[in-house]
């Protein structure tokens, strides 16, 4: 059976399997529609949190970037897991303890302050919906690719799906979905490595398998780093010149990012208690890990193959899969010596190949040689990914209208059945409008997303870990230093990002750091700000600090959602 | 609970927390990026080290880091008698 087939049919199955959940997990009710009424256990939790983590981007270009980064691939590694060990130890108990059912809910309380709240739920749409667009993006792309259908259909495809499960379930019939998407994407993702490590060094494991050694008894790192340096490179396992500054700075601008993801965030008030909330995100870090070890091993099998497969070879003896890609113009071959060889090397003006690094986790399978339906089950692995995290971001987005714009500003005495009715339009029309968004994507969309993770870090994190470990922080603090910190890192990424219209180069860059990674300088400066300002106004009210002392301990979690 | 006690409970948290963290800071800044070149000239097996804490090693300590807390939390909640029923 030929590849497009084989996609067909197990893309459908997984369709199916989805929506069959979603019906199987309806809402019925408010606290069912925001938290799945506070009842999933920590495991479910964990790989609904790992799904809704692990987007497009971690999926199909995470291994790519890395393959041509080598070292300093690193940075999005730890970056993006790091970030949990803060959540787990600094703030997922703490909110579960709180246990309301939005992070702007803990900021408008914690900080007594309505203005306090529309800030943040201002900065929870904006984060998430950048983010969502870009996820539907990628939809479009894979079943453009690999069902042959125009990209607009391939979106409005996408858009029924996720419209399909949110409405009708909110988070409870999400969560359940993600599980088995979780399932889906992670099968998916090893099964190709763990053939592809079996072929070259003879490891079931591609973790360990990295580092085993070829058939000529070489280990495959000493290999690549030959063949990278042959070819101009640097080698692979080393770290650049002037790698260390940033690859530390945007290491831990993702870290504190994830941290402050209001969709990562929200995940923890599902579980029944706190107890579950700190086991739930030692559960969601290992089932993300699975992937994220995997990744730097694809890494380095795609690039060897690649390099052995290509380099210096005539053209016209390349396989298929090159002339298909070059036919979607994401490899491009230019014979600059007319020699017909393929000349792949590090000098530009000799270079005669590009590749688009984000087909490197499509394209594998298929430079290993590996059946078709392997090749099918990573399409609809990258779609469980983008789907699961789509979903995940719309609800943030509709609880941030239904629940902390109209019942808690505009319209406090809005019924349970009203409020209902509200989320579900509020998603209905995010869907829409992240699809419509999808289908003509601003330029920009890639860049934006570096933007999400310093507002995240700027804004989010420092206020909730103040909010909890600094009893005295009142709102005069936290508001400034929110607005400062925000302030700061929009205006850097926008100044040094040409992208987006800012005038700076890359000389100005202040202590040589990248715009991805400012958002670590920002998150300090909100820090130093609100600790300054709530020093220098009044304590806040002696109900606040009880607050305080009562989401440490853990006793009397009770219900999430309690007292609405 | 009395608030003697629970002033108790929390510097005892935040004393795990310190150490839980350092060692966070220290496998991934630390190993992975402030000494990886130097830890590079080391090889486990076909790793070079440096590499490894960088891209493999750093994560498995998260996982970890993260069980160890929650082992130690609910050990310190039931010492307190603060725990959930």
């Amino acid at each position: 059976m030929s590849v497009q087939s084989w996609t067909f049919i197990i893309v459908g199955i997984t369709f199916a399997l989805y929506i069959g959940v979603a019906i199987w997990a309806r809402a019925g009710s408010t606290k069912e529609f925001y938290v799945a009424g506070g009842g999933v256990s920590p495991l479910a939790n964990g790989m609904a949190t790992a799904a809704d983590w692990m987007s497009a981007a971690s999926y199909l270009s995470m291994a790519g970037l890395i393959s041509f980064m080598g070292y300093s691939g690193a940075q999005y590694l730890m970056g993006w897991t790091g970030g949990y060990v803060l959540l787990a130890l600094l703030l997922a108990p703490y909110l579960r303890k709180f246990g309301k059912f939005t992070v702007p809910d803990f900021i408008g309380e914690r900080y007594y302050s309505n203005f306090a709240r529309v800030v943040a739920l201002l900065c929870a749409i904006l984060v998430s919906f950048t983010y969502v667009v870009g996820q539907m993006k990628g939809v479009g792309i894979a079943f453009a690719r690999f069902l042959e259908v125009p990209f607009s259909t391939g979106i409005f495809i996408g858009i029924a799906i996720v419209f399909f499960y949110a409405v009708l379930g909110g988070m409870k019939g999400i969560t359940y979905t993600q599980v088995a998407q979780y399932c889906v994407l992670i099968f998916a993702f090893t099964v190709p490595a763990i053939f592809i490590s079996l072929q070259m060094v003879g490891n079931p494991i591609p973790q360990l398998g990295f580092g085993g050694t070829l058939s000529d008894g070489s280990y495959l790192l000493d290999k690549l780093n030959m063949l990278s340096v042959d070819l101009g490179f640097s080698e692979y396992t080393s770290m650049g010149m002037d790698d260390r500054v940033n690859v530390f700075f945007i290491t831990a601008a993702l870290m504190l990012g994830t941290a402050g993801l209001p969709h990562v965030i929200v995940r923890f008030f599902t579980v029944p208690r706190v107890r579950d909330a700190r086991k739930s995100a030692g559960y969601a870090l290992f089932f993300i890990a699975i992937l994220y070890t995997t990744a730097p091993a694809i890494a380095v099998f795609a690039r060897t193959n690649l390099i052995q497969t290509v380099s210096n070879q005539p053209y016209s003896e390349m396989p298929t899969w090159f002339k298909k890609w070059e036919e979607s113009k994401l490899i491009s071959f230019d014979d600059k010596n007319k020699d017909g060889r393929i000349q792949y090397v590090a000098d530009k003006n000799l270079n005669e190949l590009d590749i688009d690094r984000d087909i490197m986790v499509l394209a594998n399978p298929e430079i290993a040689k590996l059946p078709a339906w392997v090749i099918a089950l990573v399409v609809a692995g990258g779609l469980a990914a983008a789907l699961s995290t789509a979903a995940g971001l719309l609800l943030v987005i509709a609880t941030s209208i239904s629940h902390d714009l109209l019942k808690k500003n505009l319209m406090p005495n809005i019924s349970e059945k009203g409020e209902l009715i509200a989320a579900r339009v509020a998603i209905a029309a995010a869907v829409i409008g992240a699809g419509l968004a999808g289908l003509n994507p601003p330029g920009f969309v890639a860049q934006v997303v570096a933007l999400a993770f310093g507002l995240a870090a700027s804004s989010f994190f420092p206020a909730i870990i103040l909010g909890i470990f600094d009893k005295r922080m009142n709102k005069e603090g936290a508001i400034s230093g929110m607005i400062c910190g925000i302030l700061f890192t929009a205006i850097y990424i926008w100044y040094f990002k040409p992208q987006l219209g800012g005038p700076g180069t890359p000389d100005g860059y202040w202590f040589g750091i990248k715009p991805e990674g400012i958002g670590v300088i920002g998150t300090v400066l909100n820090l130093v700000i609100a600790l300054v300002v709530s020093r220098l106004t009044p304590p806040p009210p002696q109900g606040i600090q009880e607050l305080v002392e009562d989401i440490r301990i853990p006793r009397g979690s009770g219900e999430p959602g309690a007292g609405h | 609970m009395s608030g003697k006690n629970a002033q108790k409970y929390w510097q005892r948290n935040l004393k795990y927390l310190f150490i839980l963290l350092s060692i966070w800071f220290l496998a991934s800044f630390g190993c992975g990026i402030l000494f990886a070149e130097s830890l590079n000239s080391i090889k486990v097996g076909g790793f070079p080290l440096g590499f490894w804490f960088a891209q493999q090693g750093s994560i498995y300590v998260f996982v970890v880091l993260i069980f160890v807390y929650v082992y130690l939390m609910n050990k310190l909640d039931k010492e307190f008698d603060v725990d959930e029923k």
